[in-house]
């Protein structure tokens, strides 16, 4: 497809106002399914994970499962939304093979939760606040591959696979109201508002919270206006955006093309459309109007959902910090410098940071191993740098004998090495690879003598105030000790001996 | 007939648990007369004579070892073939699902073979229980045995014309707007519904969600309530299925008593638009209970007269979307049209052949119905009649314990009578929507033959919500007030559909 025509980012944000919509589809991690007892599990073989319900059996009726229910009040909650006292599903109806029973259960007028907020902080410090309109339950539909055919979509396929393992799966979709005054920033504040979301559920642990799994994918509407216009533009919705740098690109992608379209003359087209991150642009999907027809009504299978106050308290009792409020707090105690703490976030290590400084390594060591060496070798292996298979216990230990003296830093990424490669505990690894420091000094006095022995002008070097001159027999001597010596004290040692 | 084939399900429960007649003696003797039969009646869509005589042949084992499981022990009973059965293919009497053996059991089949009842087969329905003359059915009508020109009701016509015909001692059926009460009426024979949410819907296709509800059709009340007892309590598939147990329907009818009894008569379905016989039997009902010494009131329930526009309006809606899975993808049939096969065109090609006339028309209106722009004006204008109707009850419910109207404005039509008038099939259920629409126990009771056709009649008895053993009380009482008259139910006068 050729590539559309842009105006330039700053052209069109000079002559456009940028207003944009958000809604957040969250995969709650839940043990069952949404309506049926199946397991909600990811990769499992196709078609294992369902039964007559979530199949869409003739005879088949859905059931609640009140610990979804449960999660999507303590969402709500963290969102700053009032809860509803009487909550509905409605079905949502349009054929779709994906769609077991050609409806999907949702909420339509009577979301569980709605009217709520989040503060968002951009990278300048600025805080915008995000007003949410609701946000509700519903289920997931199954999983299609086309077969066949040039797209890799459904048309044009020779056949087509469902997978109806993620049918049913609970999801929490939260929608904001149009977000006005993002002006340039609009972009990024789409990214970061994801980003708050997917820290919010993760860290209240309801969701996986993997973007590159889908456990949290996001539709991003986007429309112009001339400044100062009252009426607001026709908007478009790219959906299933699944990574944060997408999300910023697509919002920015869709203002310049839009800008460019309107400038002419143009008319934008409503409908939605999918992100290409390979290729950086969007394309059409299918028009989409708002006498789009999906004849919702209440569901009549499932009794309204009335969480007593009781209940309602009770979670909120269950609610953890809120990651803004936690993120200022842990820089503060730590102390980093705001770039030193950004490059934090953006490696996404709080947890496992802050896991470290509790087991016992000051912040700034645990930093360094997570941000530094970990990140190094979790970027050669190409995984993830949470995925790597080191505890925060195990890199704080290590961190205490570098401390006291018993591991040279050279040393400690040798023990961390072992480590990753699965030779066992620190402790284990140091004592089958042989990998305590040097502390006898007779040991260490005799390698420096003998390097003195093959270098005798050094100590002339040195008496004459040339002290650079030791750093060749330290040199030697860490070779001789194959490295496990403390080369601050072989200095200290050498300088004694020139005296 | 044999003894056997005659006698009421309490009587056969009585025989098994006593050892003088085994459970396989009894299902071979309605397989025996099923056999014979079924081809005058098309009651069954399905039996198997080997599968049945397995499932008495265990609770005959199961009682040499120990105690009858259930007071129906032994006893066999027809299934309505829109409930799911893992050992019998499951066609709503559709084409759309010809061929279609469950993955599982509905709960209700669940229960009668944990009750250790054997299933005698699946019985003939409209298409999805769309109907009330089983003309609907993708499989042709079944056939009243009181008149084999004349339709058993629907859309339950293949239980009511099994228990008239003594094809079955019990039989499930559904019911919507009418379908278990309807066909009870036009063949002689009691049929219950009861409170929604009182039986698990889990396994029965669902028509309209909302309305649908599984009873009893038997010979008489207390095999109803017998049965009720069977398949009745909370099941955690169906949300909608009420939390707690009614009590015993059974203790209810051995209590009954019409001591202080007040009889409530519904002005709107006591005068006008019934044949004049089945009036004169339900005038006749009215006057023995008084006799009896039972109060009569009239009460007055003015939303009744929107009742059947407000029922055509939830049901199509509900069912537009119920109906929307039976798509070719998952299961049944699948039609690939010529040309460009695409997912849209098999499911339009499947949906075109496998769905009848009646099915159609019921999507499109509910379709329509809830379309935007139109749902205030339909869906919407239904659902607050809905609540008016309610209302209504809960005042006549004041002034009585029970409610009663004739169950059917005629006796039972001839086929092909009204195929063609869609409206005039609506009306058939006129007198039994309001229950659904409001989630109350009601139940048809024969009262008599009309005197111009000498064809049965029925009457309904509504009580309020949750007081389905209040129901069964009257329903007994009005039984022993006939059979006190007649000296025998009014099934034992059906003609020798040997002879026919």
């Amino acid at each position: 497809m050729a590539k559309e025509q842009l105006m330039s980012y700053e052209d069109a944000i000079e002559r456009f106002e940028v207003v944009i919509g958000l809604e957040v589809h969250v995969e709650l991690n839940t043990v069952s399914k949404m309506f049926c007892g199946c397991a909600n599990n990811f990769g499992s073989e196709p078609n294992t994970n369902v039964c007559p319900t979530c199949l869409g059996l003739p005879g088949s009726l859905p059931a609640v499962n009140r610990k979804a229910v449960e999660s999507s009040i303590a969402i709500g909650l963290a969102l700053d939304c009032q809860i509803a006292s009487n909550g509905r599903f409605a079905r949502k109806n349009y054929f779709y093979p994906d769609l077991a029973k050609n409806f999907q259960t949702s909420q339509f007028d009577e979301p569980i939760a709605f009217e709520g907020e989040i503060s968002i902080e951009l990278e300048t410090g600025e805080v915008f606040m995000v007003p949410i309109e609701r946000a509700h339950m519903e289920e997931d539909a199954g999983k299609l591959t086309h077969v066949g055919g040039a797209t890799g979509r459904i048309q044009g396929a020779e056949y087509s696979l469902v997978d109806y393992n993620r049918a049913g799966v609970p999801l929490v979709e939260i929608v904001t109201k149009p977000i006005y005054g993002a002006l340039d920033k609009a972009p990024e504040l789409a990214a970061t508002y994801v980003r708050a979301i997917r820290d919010i559920v993760k860290s209240m642990n309801v969701s996986d919270a993997k973007m590159e799994r889908g456990n949290v994918r996001c539709d991003a509407n986007v429309s112009l206006r001339e400044k100062g216009a009252e009426k607001l533009g026709t908007r478009t919705e790219t959906k299933n955006v699944n990574s944060l740098k997408s999300i910023e690109n697509t919002v920015r992608y869709e203002i310049q093309r839009q800008a460019f379209i309107l400038a002419a003359g143009g008319k934008i087209i409503q409908e939605t459309r999918h992100w290409h991150e390979d290729r950086g642009h969007t394309s059409a999907g299918r028009p989409k109007s708002d006498a789009d027809d999906y004849r919702y009504f209440p569901e009549p299978d499932l009794v309204p959902v009335q969480p007593s106050k009781e209940w309602i308290e009770e979670i909120r009792l269950t609610l953890t910090e809120k990651p803004s409020v936690r993120r200022k707090r842990l820089q503060n105690d730590w102390g980093f410098a705001d770039l030193e703490f950004r490059d934090v976030l953006n490696s996404d290590l709080l947890d496992e940071i802050e896991a470290t400084v509790a087991a016992g390594a000051s912040p700034q060591s645990a930093r360094k191993w997570w941000t530094g060496e970990l990140a190094r070798l979790a970027n050669v292996q190409e995984v993830a740098v949470q995925d790597l298979p080191i505890t925060p216990e195990q890199v704080a230990s290590i961190q205490k004998l570098i401390d006291s003296g018993e591991l040279t830093d050279r040393i400690a990424r040798d023990v961390v090495a072992g480590v990753l490669a699965g030779e066992g505990e620190p402790a284990e690894v140091i004592e089958s690879r042989g990998l305590k420091i040097v502390t006898d000094e007779g040991a260490l006095i005799a390698a420096i003598d003998k390097a003195l022995a093959s270098q005798p002008d050094v100590m002339e070097k040195i008496r004459d105030g040339k002290l650079q001159a030791a750093g060749a027999v330290i040199g030697a001597v860490m070779q001789e000790m194959r490295g496990q010596a403390d080369a601050a004290r072989v200095r200290e040692l050498i300088l004694e001996r020139a005296k | 007939m044999t003894e056997i084939t005659s006698s009421s399900a309490a009587v056969l429960a009585g025989l098994i648990s006593s050892k003088k007649a085994s459970s396989v003696e009894i299902t071979t003797a309605f397989l025996d007369r099923l056999e014979k039969l079924n081809p005058k009646t098309n009651s069954y869509l399905y039996f198997n004579r080997e599968n049945s005589l397995a499932q008495a042949k265990r609770a005959d084992q199961q009682l040499a070892v120990g105690k009858a499981v259930s007071p129906l022990h032994g006893v066999p009973i027809a299934v309505k073939d829109n409930l799911t059965t893992t050992d019998a293919p499951t066609t709503a009497g559709s084409k759309i699902l010809e061929g279609w053996v469950p993955q599982y059991d509905a709960t209700v089949v669940r229960k009668l073979r944990e009750a250790s009842m054997p299933i005698l087969g699946k019985t003939n329905l409209d298409e999805f229980a769309m109907g009330s003359s089983t003309e609907f059915s993708a499989y042709g009508p079944s056939k009243n045995p009181w008149d084999l020109s004349r339709i058993p009701g629907g859309s339950g016509g293949g239980s009511s014309s099994a228990i008239a015909g003594h094809l079955a001692p019990l039989a499930i059926g559904s019911d919507t707007g009418g379908s278990i009460r309807f066909p009870a009426a036009m063949t002689g024979s009691v049929g219950a519904k009861p409170t929604y949410g009182a039986v698990s819907r889990y396994g029965l296709i669902a028509l309209a969600s909302s309305l649908d509800q599984i009873g009893p059709v038997t010979n008489s009340v207390m095999d109803a309530a017998m049965l009720q007892d069977v398949i009745g309590g909370h099941d955690p598939h169906d949300s909608t299925s009420l939390p707690n147990g009614l009590g015993s329907m059974v203790q209810s009818v051995k209590e009954a008593d019409v001591k202080g009894l007040k009889v409530g008569v519904v002005k709107q379905l006591s005068s006008d638009g019934f044949q004049p016989g089945v009036k004169a039997c339900f005038d006749d009902t009215i006057e023995k209970l008084a006799a009896a010494g039972a109060e009569i009131v009239e009460v007055d329930c003015p939303s009744f007269e929107y009742a059947v526009a407000a029922y055509y309006l939830i049901l199509p809606a509900e069912a537009s979307s119920n109906l929307a899975k039976f798509d070719s993808v998952r299961f049944g049939l699948r039609v690939t049209p010529d040309g460009n096969p695409t997912i849209e065109n098999v499911m339009a090609a499947t949906r075109e052949q496998g769905f009848g006339p009646e099915v159609k028309r019921r999507i499109i209106l509910g379709t329509y119905a809830l379309s935007s722009g139109y749902y205030d004006a339909y869906y919407g204008s239904a659902q607050k009649v809905r609540t008016l109707i309610q209302q209504d009850l809960a005042k006549a419910f004041t002034q009585a314990d029970v409610l009663l109207t004739p169950t059917a404005p005629t006796t039972a039509f001839k086929i092909g009578e009204k195929v063609n008038d869609p409206l005039a099939m609506y009306l058939n259920d006129i007198a039994t929507i309001p229950a659904n629409l409001a989630g109350i126990p009601g139940i048809s009771v024969p009262n008599g033959l009309a005197s111009e056709d000498g064809l049965p009649s029925g009457v309904q008895i509504l009580a309020p919500a949750m007081q389905d053993g209040q129901m069964y009380r009257v329903a007994s009482i009005v039984e022993k007030l006939y059979m006190d008259q007649w000296g025998a139910s009014l099934i034992a006068r059906v003609p020798d559909l040997e002879a026919l």
